[in-house]
């Protein structure tokens, strides 16, 4: 059988279309299901208070600003030395051997499995270094795991700043490291910031690297300082799910909730920033 | 008695290689202070690496080797300068516009403002008189705060000039400037730079054979690396030495 090239055309097209349809389901069912069971458990006791009775009533309060403790110490950790690491990579690093280790490091670094962060973390911050329990290790532990993304982000934003505004500025007589600063940062800015957030918003909802560092099955008060354990969404989801017998569906439903929207919306964040940089962009 | 020219660059037996590939081959040559020299040639001739070496921008370049002396004032800028202070000397002007992503002011204030100074009088003066200089003051002078990016290719390429000016150099070297600009805007940048001859050293590289004889004073004509000439713009093209200097501006190669 004879099939002709406009048929082809037409199940090519049908076939790419189905691909791309199916690619957007399981978003929208984990989103209709969330929403389905768990929108009636939100509501302003939920996300601004304790939870009570073993964690079966109350809110996630203490979880939702672990959560955002964490990420913010993060972003803290991991923003300057991903950044500094792909300034030198792309504005100074040669392309030696040590430049090639230094990228296999980072593509590997990507690929390494949460938990191992999370038992690394351990060792080196919870333990070694003795920091406890805390925010800290949890955040440090998280950034590490964070770096390839930020890392990888930057250079490709530092690399699309095109060539020729580094030489018009050394032409001037300006050093490179003013150049870097002045001309080449400004205009990659909005590509690093984006790759962050989204390096951020995969923090926010990690449990594994913080299940050995940084997060508490129940804490009575708030965190005091970044030597503090603290509740954290993912970690008090699992627990919610897995340790408590007896706890209301909508509770557990509602916290997943509060965590994707809490990564939505990081994302959407970055998008904006991303988009008001680019209606600004000049080249 | 006739006073001798004052000697502003001397180039001495100056060789380039780009890893092993030669590009320059024992170049000498001078150039006298406030004259415009025409730099003419084929692709590939060098050209361009020669400006490059001049203000040492070709020590961006990797694998680059420069062998030989360049003095400016009498002083070797390799041996002596640090590159930052040679190109505060002797400013560039490339080939295509390149505006920097800022307002005109900024473009404008961006070197002068690297080198330390942020006193908004002073770089509102420097600005004006930089932004005159390039003949383009008149055109921009109600929206100094818009993009460079907007200008016309001539206005940006002035624009470019008066960023040069800027920093107040005293060499200016020239890539080829006019290569992406229509007659009206050539002309434009050719009226700045006879301007400009009382005050700075000129260096203007070209693949227009006519430019170069509408604007400089001395030509030199490299191929394949090698200075082949150098005399007055008058005799280049009327009585050339060499039989390749009368071939490429007769257009019988090139």
């Amino acid at each position: 059988m004879k099939i002709s090239p406009q048929a082809k055309e037409k199940i090519a097209f049908l076939v790419l279309g189905i691909a791309t349809c199916l690619v957007l389901i399981p978003v929208f069912v984990i989103i209709f299901i969330l929403m389905e069971k768990g929108a009636q458990a939100i509501s302003w006791e939920f996300l601004t208070a304790k939870p009570r009775m073993g964690m079966r009533a109350g809110g996630i309060f203490p979880a939702i600003v672990g959560t955002v403790y964490l990420v913010l110490g993060t972003v803290t950790a991991a923003l300057p030395l991903g950044l500094f690491a792909a300034i030198y990579l792309v504005e100074y690093a040669k392309g030696n051997w040590l430049t090639r280790m230094v990228e296999v490091a980072i593509v590997n670094l990507a690929g390494v499995p949460s938990v191992v962060y999370g038992l690394f973390g351990m060792g080196l911050f919870v333990i070694f270094m003795k920091l406890g329990t805390s925010i800290l290790a949890g955040s440090l532990t998280l950034a590490i795991m964070i770096l390839p993304v930020i890392i990888t982000a930057s250079r490709e934003a530092l690399s699309t700043v095109p060539q020729s505004f580094r030489e018009v500025s050394r032409a001037l007589g300006v050093s490179k490291w003013q150049t870097i600063w002045h001309v080449v940062l400004p205009n990659a800015i909005s590509g690093i910031l984006t790759g962050t957030i989204l390096g951020v918003s995969r923090a926010a909802g990690e449990t594994a690297p913080i299940l050995f560092t940084a997060a508490a099955f129940y804490l009575p008060k708030l965190p005091q300082s970044i030597f503090d354990q603290c509740m954290a969404l993912p970690y008090h989801l699992y627990v919610l799910s897995t340790q408590v017998p007896n706890v209301n569906p909508k509770i557990q439903y509602g916290t997943a909730l509060v965590l994707v929207g809490l990564v939505f919306f990081t994302n959407l964040v970055a998008i904006i920033i991303r988009a008001r940089f680019r209606a600004r962009k000049q080249w | 008695m006739v006073s001798e020219p004052l000697l502003k660059i001397e180039v001495k037996s100056l060789n380039v290689h780009y890893g092993s590939l030669q590009v320059l081959k024992d170049v000498t040559l001078s150039v006298n202070k406030n004259e415009i020299l025409g730099v003419i040639g084929p692709a590939n001739s060098g050209k361009t690496s020669f400006l490059r070496v001049l203000n040492r921008l070709i020590d961006l370049t990797p694998d680059v080797r420069v062998r030989g002396e360049v003095h400016l004032d009498g002083i070797n800028i390799y041996a002596k300068m640090n590159a930052e202070e040679v190109r505060k000397r002797v400013g560039m002007v490339f080939a295509l516009p390149q505006p920097l992503p800022l307002s005109i002011f900024d473009n404008v204030a961006y070197g002068p403002r690297r080198h330390g100074l942020h006193h908004a009088g002073k770089l509102a003066e420097i600005v004006e008189k930089s932004l005159k200089a390039a003949f383009l003051w008149d055109e921009v002078k109600d929206r100094l705060s818009t993009s460079g990016m907007q200008l016309s290719g001539g206005q940006q390429q002035r624009l470019c000039i008066a960023r040069t000016l800027a920093v107040e150099p005293e060499v200016i070297l020239y890539d080829e400037p006019c290569s992406g600009l229509d007659p009206i805007s050539t002309a434009k940048v050719e009226a700045a730079m006879f301007e400009l001859k009382k005050r700075y050293t000129q260096i203007l590289v070209t693949n227009n054979v006519k430019q170069a004889a509408r604007v400089g004073d001395r030509v030199a004509f490299f191929l394949m690396g090698e200075l082949v000439e150098i005399d007055q713009a008058g005799r280049i093209f009327t009585a050339p030495r060499d039989k390749r200097t009368d071939d490429y501006v007769t257009g019988r190669f090139g």
